[in-house]
């Protein structure tokens, strides 16, 4: 039981000195875990667009060969970027872009560079999401509105996209969870993120499992309330499960309502009945 | 004066080795009500669905008002517009309310205002009988309420031709009737429709071509007294008499 209360008091420690850094590893980590699954959301929305665009031999070889070309490039972007570690992403692109321009072309910040990452990394996982997402739509929709003459753009952004979003809204917020988590590897380029404040804290401290322990209880709050955030995001998005009939004519619409007399008032039906019947009071 | 609105020219259909579409040749004047009718299979979805290019024909010519829009560099797009179309499964923008259903064309595609396109989209939806619904989502009403919206969104777009693929073939018996009658309305309005259809009463009273396919060709087709009352063609004759017995 003193080992609890040991760690109690260890935490406090912890909390009275570096409680600051925490919080502000919090606050960062979640911007950078949902600015980047943001924007990776947005290049897997537009890799899912680009990816179907559709093309048949009656279309211009140049076209055909373009939109071949599209595929094929967005093909080995997700195939590299889902293939390999986010953590040596990182490290590729902040110190491979200096090393090979000799420090002409660099991040400004880590800031930048942690957001870049995360969400091209982010990208090659919705990219397959959203295709995923797309080919769910009923084909039917697509038609429907080919056949009142939307152009491809159209049809997605009007049609399909706003149902492939729905659809794909569960692996969206696998995503965001994940790049809640994974956002931890950005200490390699010094990104000041929650976990890099654990690193500081033991650094001086050496309270090793009490910091841990921090760490454990902030980032399970961090995911528990994103997942309850997004399951009423989905709901929300599912509206309402009923609608109203619109009629012209109100005399129409108030027929068949009866709004019913509060209790024990005059009009109250159901009181007079009983007291009739010499029941007395209803229950 | 008749005008003619679409000629088809030689058109060929094939997915893979089976060759739906042989060469068929045929013309829609305005006002024109056209009823398809053959046995499934024998290729009459697949004509319509040519016509409004969602099929690529293999070869032959669809003219719109002279201009062929099957082949290279034609604006499949801008051609769809004019020529509505109405499915069998109705396919409504289920992420849409009924009213939007019937607005986003109007302003995506033909932009118009969107005070004007929703004047337009409750007036169609006055016609079919559904302006109660506007604030419906597709999975809310049922298969006939959806398929008089999918003829209002597509009537809404003030198309010169419309082309009906088996409107009522996914319908309860008891829904069948209001669609049809809703489609009597915009014969009578003087619309040129191409109805590919299993309801013979309808090709009979309302259309004033008949067109018979079997096995991807076009086996007769005239007025609906010659194919109904006297077919020239012993398989239309056969087609008939189980419409004719039952």
């Amino acid at each position: 039981m003193n080992k609890f209360a040991q760690l109690g008091a260890d935490i406090a420690k912890l909390w009275l000195k570096y409680g600051g850094s925490y919080l502000s590893g919090i606050k960062n980590t979640l911007i950078l875990a949902l600015v980047g699954t943001v924007i990776g959301c947005l290049i897997g929305f537009i890799c899912g667009i680009l990816n179907t665009i559709p093309y048949n031999k009656n279309d211009n070889p140049i076209k055909r060969f373009f939109l071949a070309l599209i595929r094929i490039v967005i093909r080995v972007y997700v195939e590299v970027f889902r293939g390999t570690p986010m953590v040596l992403q990182a490290v590729f692109l902040y110190y491979g872009l200096p090393y090979f321009t000799n420090n002409s072309v660099k991040f400004s910040s880590v800031w930048a560079a942690a957001i870049v990452v995360v969400s091209i990394n982010t990208g090659a996982y919705m990219a397959e999401s959203v295709r995923g997402g797309i080919i769910s739509v009923d084909p039917g929709q697509t038609e429907g509105a080919k056949a009142i003459g939307m152009t491809h753009v159209q049809t997605m952004v009007n049609v399909i996209l706003p149902q492939a979003l729905r659809n794909i809204m569960p692996q969206i917020g696998n995503n965001f969870i994940i790049n809640v988590k994974d956002t931890s590897v950005m200490f390699i380029i010094g990104f000041p993120d929650f976990f890099a404040a654990h690193r500081a804290a033991v650094g001086a401290s050496y309270l090793y499992f009490p910091s841990a322990t921090v760490e454990m209880a902030g980032y399970l709050t961090m995911t528990l309330a994103a997942s309850l955030l997004l399951r009423w995001a989905e709901k929300k998005m599912d509206g309402n499960s009923s609608y109203e009939l619109v009629q012209e004519d109100q005399l129409v619409m108030t027929a068949g309502t009866y709004s019913y007399p509060s209790r024990h008032s005059p009009f109250d039906e159901q009181n007079k009945e009983y007291d009739q019947t010499g029941k007395g009071k209803v229950n | 004066m008749e005008q003619q609105i679409l000629q088809v020219k030689h058109l060929s259909k094939s997915f893979g080795k089976q060759e739906v579409l042989k060469d068929i040749d045929f013309t829609v004047n305005q006002g024109d009500v056209i009823s398809i009718i053959g046995a499934s299979g024998s290729g009459k979805s697949t004509l319509l669905r040519c016509i409004n290019l969602l099929e690529t024909p293999n070869s032959g010519e669809i003219l719109f008002h002279g201009t062929n829009m099957a082949g290279r560099g034609a604006n499949a797009a801008s051609y769809r517009a004019k020529v509505g179309m109405v499915f069998q499964s109705f396919n409504l923008f289920n992420n849409m309310t009924v009213l939007e259903n019937c607005i986003v064309g109007q302003v995506k595609v033909l932009k118009r205002n969107r005070d004007d396109a929703q004047k337009r989209a409750l007036e169609f939806l006055g016609k079919v009988g559904m302006a109660p619904y506007i604030n419906a989502k597709p999975r809310q009403i049922s298969g006939g309420q959806k398929q008089r919206v999918a003829i209002a969104r597509a009537l809404a777009m003030d198309p010169e031709v419309l082309l009906f693929d088996e409107p009522t073939s996914a319908l309860d018996p008891e829904m069948v009737g209001e669609v049809l009658s809703v489609m009597r309305g915009i014969a009578a309005d003087g619309m040129t429709m191409l109805v590919v259809t299993h309801e013979m009463a309808f090709a009979r009273d309302v259309s004033n071509r008949v067109v018979y396919m079997a096995d991807g060709v076009i086996c007769e087709q005239g007025t609906p007294d010659q194919i109904f009352s006297a077919p020239q063609q012993e398989r239309t004759e056969e087609f008939l008499s189980r419409f004719h017995n039952g």
